[in-house]
Protein backbone atom coordinates (compact mmCIF):
# COMPACT_ATOMS: atom_id res chain seq x y z
CA UNK A 1 0.00 0.00 0.00
CA UNK A 2 1.36 3.42 -0.95
CA UNK A 3 0.49 6.76 0.60
CA UNK A 4 1.24 9.54 -1.85
CA UNK A 5 1.99 13.03 -0.54
CA UNK A 6 2.89 15.99 -2.68
CA UNK A 7 3.96 19.61 -2.77
CA UNK A 8 3.30 21.80 -5.79
CA UNK A 9 6.11 20.09 -7.68
CA UNK A 10 7.21 16.90 -5.91
CA UNK A 11 5.62 13.60 -4.93
CA UNK A 12 6.74 11.45 -2.03
CA UNK A 13 5.52 7.87 -1.65
CA UNK A 14 5.32 6.17 1.71
CA UNK A 15 5.27 2.38 1.99
CA UNK A 16 5.28 -0.33 -0.65
CA UNK A 17 8.74 -0.84 -2.08
CA UNK A 18 9.71 2.75 -1.35
CA UNK A 19 12.51 3.78 0.97
CA UNK A 20 11.51 4.57 4.54
CA UNK A 21 10.02 8.04 4.71
CA UNK A 22 11.93 10.44 6.97
CA UNK A 23 9.63 13.18 8.28
CA UNK A 24 11.66 15.98 9.87
CA UNK A 25 10.37 16.86 13.36
CA UNK A 26 12.27 20.05 13.99
CA UNK A 27 9.80 22.80 13.07
CA UNK A 28 8.14 22.63 16.46
CA UNK A 29 8.47 25.16 19.30
CA UNK A 30 7.82 22.67 22.14
CA UNK A 31 10.73 22.94 24.56
CA UNK A 32 12.47 25.63 22.45
CA UNK A 33 12.33 28.84 24.44
CA UNK A 34 14.02 31.15 21.96
CA UNK A 35 11.92 29.86 19.06
CA UNK A 36 8.74 30.35 21.14
CA UNK A 37 9.67 33.97 21.78
CA UNK A 38 10.40 34.52 18.10
CA UNK A 39 7.02 33.06 17.17
CA UNK A 40 5.31 35.30 19.69
CA UNK A 41 6.84 38.25 17.84
CA UNK A 42 5.74 36.75 14.54
CA UNK A 43 9.35 36.12 13.54
CA UNK A 44 9.71 33.02 11.32
CA UNK A 45 13.44 33.36 10.60
CA UNK A 46 14.19 30.23 12.63
CA UNK A 47 11.83 28.20 10.45
CA UNK A 48 14.02 28.89 7.43
CA UNK A 49 17.10 27.59 9.26
CA UNK A 50 15.19 24.49 10.40
CA UNK A 51 14.08 23.84 6.82
CA UNK A 52 17.63 24.13 5.46
CA UNK A 53 19.16 21.91 8.15
CA UNK A 54 16.58 19.17 7.73
CA UNK A 55 16.80 19.29 3.97
CA UNK A 56 20.57 18.91 4.19
CA UNK A 57 20.18 16.06 6.68
CA UNK A 58 17.87 13.97 4.52
CA UNK A 59 14.27 14.87 5.38
CA UNK A 60 11.71 13.75 2.78
CA UNK A 61 8.67 15.39 4.40
CA UNK A 62 8.67 18.21 6.97
CA UNK A 63 6.41 18.28 10.01
CA UNK A 64 5.19 21.80 10.83
CA UNK A 65 3.97 22.54 14.35
CA UNK A 66 3.35 26.14 15.47
CA UNK A 67 2.00 25.23 18.91
CA UNK A 68 3.63 27.92 21.01
CA UNK A 69 1.52 29.10 23.94
CA UNK A 70 -0.15 32.52 23.66
CA UNK A 71 0.29 32.77 19.91
CA UNK A 72 -2.22 32.92 17.09
CA UNK A 73 -1.36 29.40 16.02
CA UNK A 74 -3.64 29.43 12.95
CA UNK A 75 -2.06 32.60 11.60
CA UNK A 76 1.45 31.28 12.25
CA UNK A 77 0.57 28.02 10.49
CA UNK A 78 -0.70 29.88 7.44
CA UNK A 79 2.45 31.96 7.26
CA UNK A 80 4.80 29.03 7.96
CA UNK A 81 3.23 26.90 5.22
CA UNK A 82 3.65 29.73 2.70
CA UNK A 83 7.22 30.38 3.76
CA UNK A 84 8.31 26.75 3.75
CA UNK A 85 6.69 26.05 0.40
CA UNK A 86 8.58 29.00 -1.04
CA UNK A 87 11.88 27.60 0.29
CA UNK A 88 11.66 23.89 -0.54
CA UNK A 89 9.57 21.41 -2.47
CA UNK A 90 9.12 18.78 0.23
CA UNK A 91 5.54 17.80 1.14
CA UNK A 92 4.46 18.94 4.60
CA UNK A 93 2.92 17.25 7.60
CA UNK A 94 0.61 19.80 9.26
CA UNK A 95 0.81 19.21 12.99
CA UNK A 96 -1.64 20.62 15.51
CA UNK A 97 -4.22 19.40 17.99
CA UNK A 98 -6.40 22.42 17.13
CA UNK A 99 -8.84 21.86 14.28
CA UNK A 100 -8.81 25.51 13.13
CA UNK A 101 -5.03 25.41 12.83
CA UNK A 102 -5.17 22.31 10.65
CA UNK A 103 -7.84 24.01 8.57
CA UNK A 104 -5.69 27.13 8.14
CA UNK A 105 -2.67 25.03 7.18
CA UNK A 106 -4.63 23.01 4.65
CA UNK A 107 -6.12 26.15 3.11
CA UNK A 108 -2.66 27.64 2.63
CA UNK A 109 -1.05 24.43 1.39
CA UNK A 110 -0.32 23.60 -2.23
CA UNK A 111 -0.38 19.87 -2.91
CA UNK A 112 -1.45 16.89 -0.83
CA UNK A 113 -0.51 17.29 2.81
CA UNK A 114 -0.35 14.83 5.69
CA UNK A 115 -2.55 15.94 8.61
CA UNK A 116 -1.10 15.22 12.05
CA UNK A 117 -3.36 13.98 13.58
CA UNK A 118 -6.71 12.53 14.55
CA UNK A 119 -7.41 10.24 17.52
CA UNK A 120 -10.06 7.52 17.78
CA UNK A 121 -12.33 9.84 19.80
CA UNK A 122 -15.68 10.35 18.07
CA UNK A 123 -15.68 14.14 18.27
CA UNK A 124 -12.12 14.37 16.92
CA UNK A 125 -12.92 12.02 14.04
CA UNK A 126 -15.99 14.05 13.13
CA UNK A 127 -14.11 17.35 13.33
CA UNK A 128 -10.95 16.43 11.44
CA UNK A 129 -11.84 13.78 8.87
CA UNK A 130 -14.23 16.03 6.86
CA UNK A 131 -11.35 18.53 6.53
CA UNK A 132 -9.01 15.79 5.36
CA UNK A 133 -11.54 14.66 2.78
CA UNK A 134 -12.38 18.17 1.57
CA UNK A 135 -8.71 19.02 0.99
CA UNK A 136 -7.82 15.64 -0.43
CA UNK A 137 -5.15 15.20 2.23
CA UNK A 138 -3.80 12.14 4.05
CA UNK A 139 -4.08 11.80 7.83
CA UNK A 140 -2.19 10.27 10.73
CA UNK A 141 -4.47 8.34 13.12
CA UNK A 142 -3.50 7.94 16.78
CA UNK A 143 -5.04 4.86 18.38
CA UNK A 144 -5.96 6.47 21.68
CA UNK A 145 -9.40 7.40 22.92
CA UNK A 146 -10.81 9.57 25.68
CA UNK A 147 -9.91 6.99 28.31
CA UNK A 148 -6.25 6.29 27.81
CA UNK A 149 -3.22 5.74 25.64
CA UNK A 150 -3.60 1.96 25.52
CA UNK A 151 -0.54 -0.12 26.25
CA UNK A 152 -1.79 -3.38 24.76
CA UNK A 153 -1.13 -3.88 21.02
CA UNK A 154 -4.53 -5.55 20.52
CA UNK A 155 -6.32 -2.50 21.92
CA UNK A 156 -4.25 -0.18 19.71
CA UNK A 157 -5.20 -2.31 16.70
CA UNK A 158 -8.85 -2.11 17.69
CA UNK A 159 -8.74 1.69 17.87
CA UNK A 160 -6.75 1.88 14.60
CA UNK A 161 -9.43 -0.23 12.99
CA UNK A 162 -12.07 2.15 14.28
CA UNK A 163 -10.23 5.13 12.71
CA UNK A 164 -9.90 3.28 9.41
CA UNK A 165 -13.56 2.22 9.45
CA UNK A 166 -14.86 5.71 10.18
CA UNK A 167 -12.51 7.40 7.71
CA UNK A 168 -13.23 5.04 4.84
CA UNK A 169 -16.87 4.19 5.63
CA UNK A 170 -18.29 7.47 6.88
CA UNK A 171 -16.06 9.99 5.11
CA UNK A 172 -14.94 8.17 1.97
CA UNK A 173 -11.24 8.63 2.60
CA UNK A 174 -9.09 6.02 0.84
CA UNK A 175 -7.32 3.59 3.17
CA UNK A 176 -4.04 4.55 1.47
CA UNK A 177 -4.50 8.02 2.88
CA UNK A 178 -4.65 6.81 6.47
CA UNK A 179 -1.32 6.49 8.25
CA UNK A 180 -1.55 4.91 11.69
CA UNK A 181 0.72 5.88 14.58
CA UNK A 182 1.69 2.73 16.52
CA UNK A 183 2.61 4.99 19.48
CA UNK A 184 6.26 5.13 20.47
CA UNK A 185 6.70 5.45 24.23
CA UNK A 186 9.80 6.32 26.28
CA UNK A 187 11.86 3.23 27.03
CA UNK A 188 13.21 5.07 30.07
CA UNK A 189 9.78 5.12 31.68
CA UNK A 190 9.34 1.36 31.30
CA UNK A 191 11.68 -0.92 29.41
CA UNK A 192 8.83 -3.11 28.15
CA UNK A 193 7.08 -0.26 26.30
CA UNK A 194 9.07 -0.39 23.08
CA UNK A 195 8.34 -4.11 22.69
CA UNK A 196 4.61 -3.20 22.83
CA UNK A 197 5.23 -0.67 20.06
CA UNK A 198 7.06 -3.21 17.90
CA UNK A 199 4.26 -5.75 18.43
CA UNK A 200 1.73 -3.09 17.46
CA UNK A 201 3.64 -2.35 14.25
CA UNK A 202 3.57 -6.03 13.30
CA UNK A 203 -0.13 -6.32 14.10
CA UNK A 204 -1.02 -3.22 12.08
CA UNK A 205 1.04 -4.48 9.14
CA UNK A 206 -0.50 -7.96 9.24
CA UNK A 207 -4.10 -7.02 10.05
CA UNK A 208 -4.63 -3.67 8.32
CA UNK A 209 -1.66 -3.39 5.95
CA UNK A 210 -1.66 0.37 6.46
CA UNK A 211 1.27 2.73 6.40
CA UNK A 212 2.54 3.92 9.75
CA UNK A 213 4.32 6.92 11.25
CA UNK A 214 5.52 7.39 14.81
CA UNK A 215 7.44 9.97 16.79
CA UNK A 216 10.80 8.23 17.00
CA UNK A 217 12.37 10.69 19.45
CA UNK A 218 9.86 9.70 22.14
CA UNK A 219 11.66 6.38 22.51
CA UNK A 220 14.87 7.82 23.89
CA UNK A 221 13.29 10.52 26.08
CA UNK A 222 15.02 10.84 29.44
CA UNK A 223 17.97 8.67 28.46
CA UNK A 224 21.60 9.49 27.68
CA UNK A 225 23.12 8.86 24.24
CA UNK A 226 19.77 9.25 22.55
CA UNK A 227 21.14 8.98 19.04
CA UNK A 228 22.36 5.43 19.53
CA UNK A 229 18.98 4.38 20.95
CA UNK A 230 17.16 5.89 17.98
CA UNK A 231 19.61 4.31 15.57
CA UNK A 232 18.86 0.89 17.06
CA UNK A 233 15.12 1.43 17.38
CA UNK A 234 14.39 2.62 13.85
CA UNK A 235 15.85 -0.41 12.02
CA UNK A 236 14.01 -2.73 14.45
CA UNK A 237 10.75 -0.89 13.76
CA UNK A 238 11.41 -0.90 10.03
CA UNK A 239 11.99 -4.66 10.13
CA UNK A 240 8.64 -4.99 11.93
CA UNK A 241 6.86 -3.00 9.23
CA UNK A 242 7.13 0.70 10.10
CA UNK A 243 7.10 2.77 6.91
CA UNK A 244 7.81 6.31 8.13
CA UNK A 245 8.79 8.25 11.24
CA UNK A 246 8.73 11.79 12.49
CA UNK A 247 12.33 12.07 13.61
CA UNK A 248 15.43 14.22 13.88
CA UNK A 249 16.39 14.40 10.21
CA UNK A 250 19.45 16.50 11.05
CA UNK A 251 21.10 13.56 12.80
CA UNK A 252 23.35 11.66 10.42
CA UNK A 253 23.47 8.81 12.92
CA UNK A 254 19.70 8.35 12.62
CA UNK A 255 19.46 9.01 8.88
CA UNK A 256 22.27 6.54 8.16
CA UNK A 257 20.63 3.90 10.36
CA UNK A 258 17.44 4.33 8.33
CA UNK A 259 19.28 4.18 5.01
CA UNK A 260 21.13 1.04 6.11
CA UNK A 261 17.79 -0.51 7.13
CA UNK A 262 16.41 0.35 3.66
CA UNK A 263 19.36 -1.47 2.12
CA UNK A 264 18.99 -4.46 4.42
CA UNK A 265 15.25 -4.82 3.81
CA UNK A 266 15.51 -4.65 0.02
CA UNK A 267 14.24 -1.11 -0.40
CA UNK A 268 17.46 0.09 -2.02
CA UNK A 269 18.02 -2.04 -5.16
CA UNK A 270 21.71 -2.78 -5.77
CA UNK A 271 22.52 -0.52 -2.83
CA UNK A 272 22.56 2.37 -5.25
CA UNK A 273 21.30 4.98 -2.79
CA UNK A 274 23.65 3.75 -0.06
CA UNK A 275 26.68 3.96 -2.35
CA UNK A 276 25.63 7.32 -3.77
CA UNK A 277 25.33 8.76 -0.26
CA UNK A 278 28.81 7.47 0.55
CA UNK A 279 30.27 9.13 -2.57
CA UNK A 280 28.49 12.39 -1.77
CA UNK A 281 30.10 12.42 1.68
CA UNK A 282 33.52 11.58 0.24
CA UNK A 283 33.22 14.35 -2.30
CA UNK A 284 33.71 16.76 0.55
CA UNK A 285 31.90 18.86 3.09
CA UNK A 286 28.78 19.50 1.11
CA UNK A 287 25.58 20.40 2.88
CA UNK A 288 24.77 16.72 3.40
CA UNK A 289 27.90 16.03 5.44
CA UNK A 290 27.45 17.41 8.94
CA UNK B 1 25.38 -1.84 62.74
CA UNK B 2 25.22 1.60 64.34
CA UNK B 3 22.23 3.77 63.59
CA UNK B 4 24.50 6.16 61.68
CA UNK B 5 25.70 3.31 59.48
CA UNK B 6 22.15 2.24 58.93
CA UNK B 7 20.97 5.69 57.92
CA UNK B 8 23.98 6.05 55.62
CA UNK B 9 23.20 2.70 53.97
CA UNK B 10 19.52 3.48 53.70
CA UNK B 11 20.44 6.73 51.97
CA UNK B 12 22.82 4.97 49.57
CA UNK B 13 20.42 2.17 48.66
CA UNK B 14 17.57 4.62 48.13
CA UNK B 15 19.77 6.74 45.89
CA UNK B 16 20.64 3.69 43.79
CA UNK B 17 17.07 2.41 43.85
CA UNK B 18 17.66 -0.93 45.57
CA UNK B 19 14.09 -1.66 46.73
CA UNK B 20 14.71 -4.90 48.69
CA UNK B 21 17.63 -3.39 50.64
CA UNK B 22 15.65 -0.23 51.36
CA UNK B 23 12.80 -2.32 52.76
CA UNK B 24 15.04 -4.47 54.87
CA UNK B 25 17.02 -1.50 56.23
CA UNK B 26 13.79 0.33 57.05
CA UNK B 27 12.63 -2.67 59.10
CA UNK B 28 16.04 -3.01 60.74
CA UNK B 29 16.06 0.67 61.56
CA UNK B 30 12.70 0.44 63.28
CA UNK B 31 14.01 -2.64 65.11
CA UNK B 32 16.98 -0.63 66.36
CA UNK B 33 14.56 1.89 67.77
CA UNK B 34 14.90 4.58 65.11
CA UNK B 35 11.70 6.57 64.69
CA UNK B 36 9.88 6.61 61.38
CA UNK B 37 10.53 10.33 61.14
CA UNK B 38 14.25 9.84 61.54
CA UNK B 39 14.32 7.26 58.75
CA UNK B 40 12.26 9.52 56.54
CA UNK B 41 13.96 12.85 57.14
CA UNK B 42 17.54 11.66 57.66
CA UNK B 43 17.80 9.07 54.88
CA UNK B 44 14.90 8.70 52.45
CA UNK B 45 14.09 12.34 51.73
CA UNK B 46 17.73 13.47 51.48
CA UNK B 47 18.34 10.57 49.07
CA UNK B 48 15.46 11.60 46.80
CA UNK B 49 16.61 15.21 46.98
CA UNK B 50 19.98 14.06 45.72
CA UNK B 51 18.25 12.08 42.96
CA UNK B 52 16.44 15.26 41.90
CA UNK B 53 19.63 17.32 41.99
CA UNK B 54 21.48 14.77 39.89
CA UNK B 55 18.58 14.59 37.44
CA UNK B 56 18.57 18.35 37.09
CA UNK B 57 22.33 18.36 36.44
CA UNK B 58 21.93 15.66 33.79
CA UNK B 59 23.87 13.10 35.85
CA UNK B 60 20.81 10.92 36.52
CA UNK B 61 18.30 9.68 33.96
CA UNK B 62 14.61 8.88 33.99
CA UNK B 63 14.87 5.16 34.90
CA UNK B 64 17.15 5.98 37.85
CA UNK B 65 14.62 8.49 39.10
CA UNK B 66 11.78 6.02 38.73
CA UNK B 67 13.54 3.18 40.52
CA UNK B 68 14.68 5.41 43.39
CA UNK B 69 11.10 6.63 43.72
CA UNK B 70 9.87 3.06 43.76
CA UNK B 71 12.39 2.06 46.43
CA UNK B 72 11.25 4.94 48.60
CA UNK B 73 7.58 4.14 48.03
CA UNK B 74 8.20 0.63 49.41
CA UNK B 75 9.68 2.08 52.59
CA UNK B 76 6.84 4.59 52.87
CA UNK B 77 4.30 1.79 52.92
CA UNK B 78 5.84 0.60 56.17
CA UNK B 79 6.43 4.06 57.58
CA UNK B 80 3.15 5.77 56.70
CA UNK B 81 0.95 4.05 59.28
CA UNK B 82 3.62 4.62 61.92
CA UNK B 83 3.93 8.27 60.97
CA UNK B 84 0.16 8.62 61.19
CA UNK B 85 0.26 7.13 64.71
CA UNK B 86 2.86 9.62 65.88
CA UNK B 87 0.75 12.41 64.37
CA UNK B 88 3.71 13.58 62.30
CA UNK B 89 2.90 16.24 59.74
CA UNK B 90 3.91 15.81 56.14
CA UNK B 91 5.61 18.85 54.69
CA UNK B 92 2.59 19.35 52.47
CA UNK B 93 -0.18 17.70 50.59
CA UNK B 94 -0.71 17.90 46.85
CA UNK B 95 -3.60 16.80 44.66
CA UNK B 96 -2.35 16.03 41.15
CA UNK B 97 -4.00 15.21 37.86
CA UNK B 98 -3.78 15.45 34.09
CA UNK B 99 -6.53 17.80 32.89
CA UNK B 100 -9.72 16.82 31.09
CA UNK B 101 -9.20 15.92 27.44
CA UNK B 102 -5.64 14.77 28.05
CA UNK B 103 -4.49 11.20 28.65
CA UNK B 104 -0.73 11.78 29.02
CA UNK B 105 0.71 10.77 32.36
CA UNK B 106 4.43 10.01 32.17
CA UNK B 107 5.49 13.55 33.08
CA UNK B 108 2.91 13.83 35.84
CA UNK B 109 4.06 10.53 37.33
CA UNK B 110 7.67 11.75 37.46
CA UNK B 111 6.51 14.87 39.26
CA UNK B 112 4.56 12.72 41.74
CA UNK B 113 7.68 10.72 42.53
CA UNK B 114 9.70 13.83 43.25
CA UNK B 115 6.94 15.22 45.48
CA UNK B 116 6.67 11.96 47.42
CA UNK B 117 10.42 11.88 47.59
CA UNK B 118 10.43 15.32 49.17
CA UNK B 119 8.02 14.14 51.86
CA UNK B 120 4.78 15.41 50.39
CA UNK B 121 1.59 13.41 50.53
CA UNK B 122 0.50 13.01 46.92
CA UNK B 123 -3.08 12.30 45.89
CA UNK B 124 -2.99 11.36 42.23
CA UNK B 125 -6.33 11.66 40.42
CA UNK B 126 -4.94 10.15 37.21
CA UNK B 127 -5.71 11.44 33.70
CA UNK B 128 -8.76 13.11 32.14
CA UNK B 129 -9.59 14.84 35.41
CA UNK B 130 -12.58 17.14 35.03
CA UNK B 131 -12.78 20.42 37.01
CA UNK B 132 -15.52 19.04 39.30
CA UNK B 133 -13.32 16.09 40.16
CA UNK B 134 -10.49 18.41 41.17
CA UNK B 135 -12.94 20.40 43.32
CA UNK B 136 -14.24 17.24 45.01
CA UNK B 137 -10.71 16.05 45.74
CA UNK B 138 -9.74 19.46 47.16
CA UNK B 139 -12.82 19.43 49.42
CA UNK B 140 -12.06 15.91 50.57
CA UNK B 141 -8.28 16.06 51.03
CA UNK B 142 -7.73 19.76 51.77
CA UNK B 143 -4.35 19.86 50.02
CA UNK B 144 -1.88 22.74 50.19
CA UNK B 145 -1.31 22.50 46.46
CA UNK B 146 -3.23 21.34 43.43
CA UNK B 147 -1.22 20.42 40.32
CA UNK B 148 -2.63 20.48 36.80
CA UNK B 149 -0.72 18.69 34.05
CA UNK B 150 -1.29 19.07 30.28
CA UNK B 151 0.69 17.72 27.35
CA UNK B 152 -1.21 19.33 24.47
CA UNK B 153 -1.74 22.91 23.38
CA UNK B 154 -5.43 22.01 23.07
CA UNK B 155 -5.73 20.85 26.67
CA UNK B 156 -3.68 23.63 28.28
CA UNK B 157 -6.75 25.92 28.32
CA UNK B 158 -8.19 23.54 30.95
CA UNK B 159 -5.83 25.20 33.44
CA UNK B 160 -7.91 28.33 33.12
CA UNK B 161 -11.16 26.35 33.22
CA UNK B 162 -10.02 24.62 36.41
CA UNK B 163 -8.97 27.89 38.01
CA UNK B 164 -12.30 29.46 37.05
CA UNK B 165 -14.09 26.51 38.64
CA UNK B 166 -12.07 27.03 41.83
CA UNK B 167 -12.97 30.70 41.84
CA UNK B 168 -16.63 30.02 41.25
CA UNK B 169 -16.69 27.57 44.13
CA UNK B 170 -15.01 30.19 46.33
CA UNK B 171 -12.02 27.89 46.82
CA UNK B 172 -9.31 29.67 44.87
CA UNK B 173 -7.64 31.07 48.00
CA UNK B 174 -7.62 27.73 49.79
CA UNK B 175 -5.04 26.14 47.56
CA UNK B 176 -1.85 26.90 45.66
CA UNK B 177 -2.26 26.14 41.95
CA UNK B 178 0.74 24.73 40.08
CA UNK B 179 0.74 23.88 36.36
CA UNK B 180 3.13 22.05 34.09
CA UNK B 181 3.64 19.88 31.03
CA UNK B 182 5.71 19.84 27.84
CA UNK B 183 4.17 22.86 26.03
CA UNK B 184 3.60 24.95 29.18
CA UNK B 185 5.70 28.05 29.86
CA UNK B 186 6.06 30.43 32.81
CA UNK B 187 4.34 33.09 30.77
CA UNK B 188 1.38 30.85 30.05
CA UNK B 189 1.15 29.93 33.73
CA UNK B 190 1.07 33.64 34.60
CA UNK B 191 -1.61 34.40 32.04
CA UNK B 192 -4.00 31.71 33.29
CA UNK B 193 -3.44 32.85 36.85
CA UNK B 194 -1.54 29.88 38.27
CA UNK B 195 0.62 30.43 41.33
CA UNK B 196 3.51 28.33 40.15
CA UNK B 197 5.13 26.60 37.19
CA UNK B 198 8.32 24.58 36.77
CA UNK B 199 10.00 23.12 33.74
CA UNK B 200 10.78 19.72 35.25
CA UNK B 201 9.90 17.41 38.12
CA UNK B 202 12.69 18.34 40.42
CA UNK B 203 12.28 22.08 39.85
CA UNK B 204 8.57 21.66 40.60
CA UNK B 205 9.34 20.48 44.13
CA UNK B 206 11.71 23.39 44.74
CA UNK B 207 9.04 25.81 43.50
CA UNK B 208 6.34 24.13 45.59
CA UNK B 209 8.41 24.53 48.74
CA UNK B 210 8.98 28.21 47.97
CA UNK B 211 5.28 28.75 47.44
CA UNK B 212 4.43 26.94 50.66
CA UNK B 213 6.93 28.99 52.64
CA UNK B 214 5.59 32.22 51.18
CA UNK B 215 2.02 31.21 51.97
CA UNK B 216 2.78 30.12 55.52
CA UNK B 217 4.55 33.41 56.23
CA UNK B 218 1.54 35.47 55.19
CA UNK B 219 -1.10 33.04 56.44
CA UNK B 220 -3.12 34.24 59.42
CA UNK B 221 -2.08 32.36 62.56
Amino acid sequence: METVLSSASRQVRIGGENPFCIIGERINPTGRKVFQEQLRRGDLARVEIDVAEQLAGGAMVLDVNMGAPLCDEAELMTRAVGLIQSRCDLPLCLDSSIVEVLEAGLAAYQGKALVNSVTAEDDRLDAILPLVKRHGAAVIGLPNDEEEIPEQPARRLELARKIVDVATGKYGIAIEDIVIDPLAMPVGADTSLVLRTLETIELLRDELGVNMALGASNVSFGMPDRGAIGAAFLPMAIASGLTSAIMDARSQQLVQAVKAADLLTNRDPWGAAWIAAHRARQAGPGPAAQ
Amino acid sequence: MTTDDLLRQLYDFTLTGNGPEVLSLTRQGLGLGLGPETLLYEALIPALEEVGARFERGDFFVPEMLIAGKAMAGALEILRPLLAETGAQTIGKIVMGTVKGDVHDIGKNLVNIMFEGAGFEVIDLGVQVAPEKFLDAIREHKPDIVGFSAFLTTTMPMFKANINALQKAGMRDQVIVMVGGAPVTQEYADVVGADGYAADASAAVVRAKELLRARRVVAPV
